[in-house]
C-alpha cells in the first residue's frame, strides 16, 4: 500500500495549497467549416464545437470528483477566426457571435481564437477581424481575442504593432462600463505558440490535429509551501526543492490530461508546465519569489530569482510528462496574483521591473492596469518593447494590458473572478514614441549568431 | 477501480466502524487498512475496491462526505491512481 506521508502530502497539496489542475482545454480545427456563406460557416462552427466538446464540462466534474483534485477552467481553443473569415467572409462578429452561442451551450469558461497571425504582414480576412476585435469583446462575455504581431524568424509588424495599439485603447473604451473588461480578453503576442491551453492567448494551431486535448497545470502555493520547508537551504537546494515539487504537479496535469482525452476519445496533446497565480491567499508567485528571500516582490534580485524559479518548473515537470508545450513556465499576471498586487500597490513593482521580468520567464506583461489616458502610441510603444524581448530572445512574449479609462495611477479596476483586481500602475508619459510608431514598416528579424 | 479513503481530524469513538459500516453497505470491500496520529491529527487511509459496489462512485463518495461533516472529520474518496501517479514513477 502507500505510504501514508505520501497520501498526506497530497490531500495536503489540494486542502492547503491551492494545488489544482487550471484548465483542461480541447483544441478544434475549424478548417472543415468554411463555407462559400457566412451564416452556414457560423453553423457549421456551433455544431463542431457543440458535438466535440459537449461532455468537455462533464468529463472535468467526472475527473475532478473521482480524483479529488479540482478543475478550474473548462476551455475550448479554435482556429485562428481571421482565417475563416478569409475563406468565408461576411462581418467577423458573427462568428465571435457563434462562438458565444457554442460557449453558452457547452458550458465552457471560455472559448480562445479570435485571432490573426499577422507576425510578417496581413492576409485576406486579418484586417477585417482586428478591426472587429472591440465590437467583438464587448457583444460577448466568453470570447478570447489575440494577434501575433511577432516572431524571431520574421521581424515585428510594425504595421500591427501601430493598429494594436488604437484597438487595445477602442476595447477599453467600448467596455469602459465594465471595467474594461474586453482588454482583459485581447492578448498581442510575439512567438506565439500553437498549443497553447491558457486564454486570453489560446488559439488552435493550424498544425495541430483536428481536435486534441490540452492541459493548464497550477500550484504556487505548493512550490512557497515546500520552500518554506527549507528556510536556510543554498539556491542549488531551492531548485532542487522546486524541481521536486513541479515534477508532481505535472504528473497530475498528466494523469488528468490523458484521463480526459480517454473518457472524451481525443488524442492527448501536452502538459502546459506552468504555475498560474490566482488572487487567492496563498496562490501567488510574488509570494515564491519572497519567500525565497526578498523583502518584497519588484525589487532588486527579482528577476534573478524568478529566472531560477522558471528554469527549475521546467526541469521539474519535463520528464513528469510525456508531451510539453503551450507556454511553460511562471506566469506573471498582475492582477491575480495577490503578491504582486501588494506590490503594485506599494510601488515597488513597476512596469519597467515587469518588462524585464518577462525577459526570463513565461510570457509577458500580463493583465496591468494603466492610466485611462495613455495614448494609443504608448500603448503600440509597450507593445513594441516587450515584442523585441522575445523576438532577440526566441521565447513567447505578449502583452495584455488595460487602459482604465477614466481613472488615474492610484485608482483601481475590479475584474472579479480568476481576473482579480488591479491598481493602475504608473506609465512614463513624459515623452512621445508617436514619430517612432508612425514610422511603421517591419523591424527585420534578428541575427541568430554573434549572439552578444 | 481502487480508491483512497482518507479520514482526517480528530479522533474519536467509533470512526473506523463508522466509515466501514458504509463500506459493508456499498458493498465496497476493504483492502488495506492503517491509521497513525500526525502533528496532532487523526489520520485513517483504507485501500477500498469499488468495482463491486451495489451503487455509483458518485453516491459512495457523497455518503462519505457526509458521514465526514457529520462527525467534523474531513473524509475524501479519491481514486488510487492520483497518489500512484504523483509519487511513483
Amino acid at each position: 500500500m502507500l505510504n501514508l506521508n505520501d497520501i498526506m502530502e497530497t490531500i495536503n497539496m489540494i486542502q492547503s495549497e491551492n494545488l489544482d489542475i487550471r484548465t483542461i482545454t480541447m483544441g478544434i480545427s475549424l478548417l472543415d467549416c468554411i463555407d462559400s456563406d457566412c451564416d452556414k460557416s457560423c453553423e457549421k462552427i456551433y455544431n463542431k464545437i457543440t458535438r466535440l466538446a459537449g461532455n468537455l464540462v462533464k468529463v472535468g466534474e467526472d475527473i475532478e470528483k473521482e480524483y479529488g483534485i479540482p478543475i478550474i477552467n473548462k476551455r475550448i481553443s479554435v482556429t485562428p477566426i481571421a482565417m475563416i473569415v478569409a475563406a468565408s467572409g461576411g462581418d467577423p462578429v458573427k462568428y465571435a457571435k457563434a462562438l458565444q452561442k457554442a460557449a453558452d451551450a457547452t458550458g465552457v469558461n471560455f472559448i480562445g481564437g479570435y485571432s490573426a497571425l499577422v507576425h510578417k504582414g496581413f492576409s485576406a480576412g486579418d484586417i477585417e477581424l482586428i478591426k472587429s476585435i472591440p465590437e467583438a469583446l464587448s457583444e460577448t462575455t466568453n470570447i478570447c481575442s489575440s494577434v501575433n504581431i511577432g516572431s524571431t524568424k520574421s521581424g515585428i509588424n510594425m504595421d500591427a504593432v501601430k493598429i494594436m495599439g488604437q484597438i487595445v485603447r477602442q476595447t477599453a473604451e467600448i467596455t469602459a462600463d465594465r471595467d474594461c473588461i474586453g482588454c482583459a480578453k485581447l492578448v498581442v503576442f510575439c512567438n506565439a505558440v500553437e498549443d497553447n491551453p491558457f486564454m486570453a492567448g489560446a488559439f488552435h494551431g493550424v498544425g495541430e490535429p483536428d481536435c486534441v486535448i490540452h492541459v493548464g497545470v497550477s500550484g504556487p502555493g505548493v512550490v512557497q509551501a515546500a520552500i518554506k520547508k527549507c528556510p536556510d537551504g543554498d539556491l542549488g537546494e531551492i531548485a532542487e526543492v522546486i524541481k521536486r515539487t513541479a515534477f508532481k504537479i505535472t504528473r497530475m496535469g498528466q494523469l488528468v490530461g490523458t484521463e480526459a482525452s480517454r473518457r472524451l476519445g481525443v488524442p492527448f496533446g501536452i502538459v502546459d508546465l506552468s504555475l498560474a497565480p490566482t488572487p487567492a491567499v496563498g496562490d501567488s508567485v510574488a509570494h515564491i519569489l519572497e519567500e525565497m528571500g526578498l523583502g518584497r516582490c519588484g525589487i532588486h534580485g527579482t528577476t534573478a530569482a524568478l529566472a531560477m524559479l522558471n528554469d527549475a518548473v521546467k526541469k521539474g515537470g519535463v520528464m513528469a510528462s510525456s508531451s510539453v508545450g503551450g507556454l511553460s513556465g511562471a506566469f506573471i499576471p498582475v492582477s491575480e496574483d495577490a503578491g504582486m498586487i501588494d506590490a503594485a500597490r506599494s510601488g515597488d513593482l513597476l512596469i519597467e521591473k515587469l518588462e524585464a521580468m518577462t525577459a526570463v520567464c513565461s510570457v509577458g506583461l500580463d493583465m496591468i492596469v494603466i492610466p485611462g489616458e495613455t495614448p494609443a502610441e504608448t500603448v503600440s510603444a509597450i507593445i513594441a518593447d516587450e515584442a523585441a524581448i522575445g523576438m532577440v530572445n526566441s521565447k513567447t512574449t505578449a502583452v495584455r494590458v488595460i487602459p482604465a479609462i477614466g481613472k488615474k495611477h492610484g485608482e483601481e479596476l475590479e475584474f472579479g473572478g480568476l481576473l482579480g483586481s488591479g491598481p493602475v500602475m504608473n506609465v512614463n508619459m513624459n515623452f512621445s514614441p508617436k514619430k517612432f510608431i508612425d514610422r511603421a514598416g517591419r523591424i527585420p528579424a534578428p541575427m541568430q549568431s554573434l549572439k552578444n | 477501480m481502487r480508491t483512497i479513503i482518507s479520514v482526517i481530524g480528530k479522533d474519536t469513538v467509533g470512526i473506523i466502524s463508522k466509515v466501514s459500516n458504509i463500506c459493508t453497505e456499498c458493498n465496497v470491500n476493504i483492502v488495506d487498512i492503517t491509521q497513525s496520529v500526525l502533528q496532532d491529527m487523526f489520520v485513517m487511509v483504507m485501500l477500498t475496491e469499488i468495482s463491486g459496489a451495489n451503487c455509483s462512485f458518485n453516491e459512495f463518495s457523497d455518503k462519505m462526505k457526509k458521514l465526514g461533516e457529520d462527525i467534523g472529520t474531513d473524509i475524501r474518496v479519491m481514486h488510487e491512481d492520483i497518489f500512484n501517479s504523483m509519487h511513483r514513477i
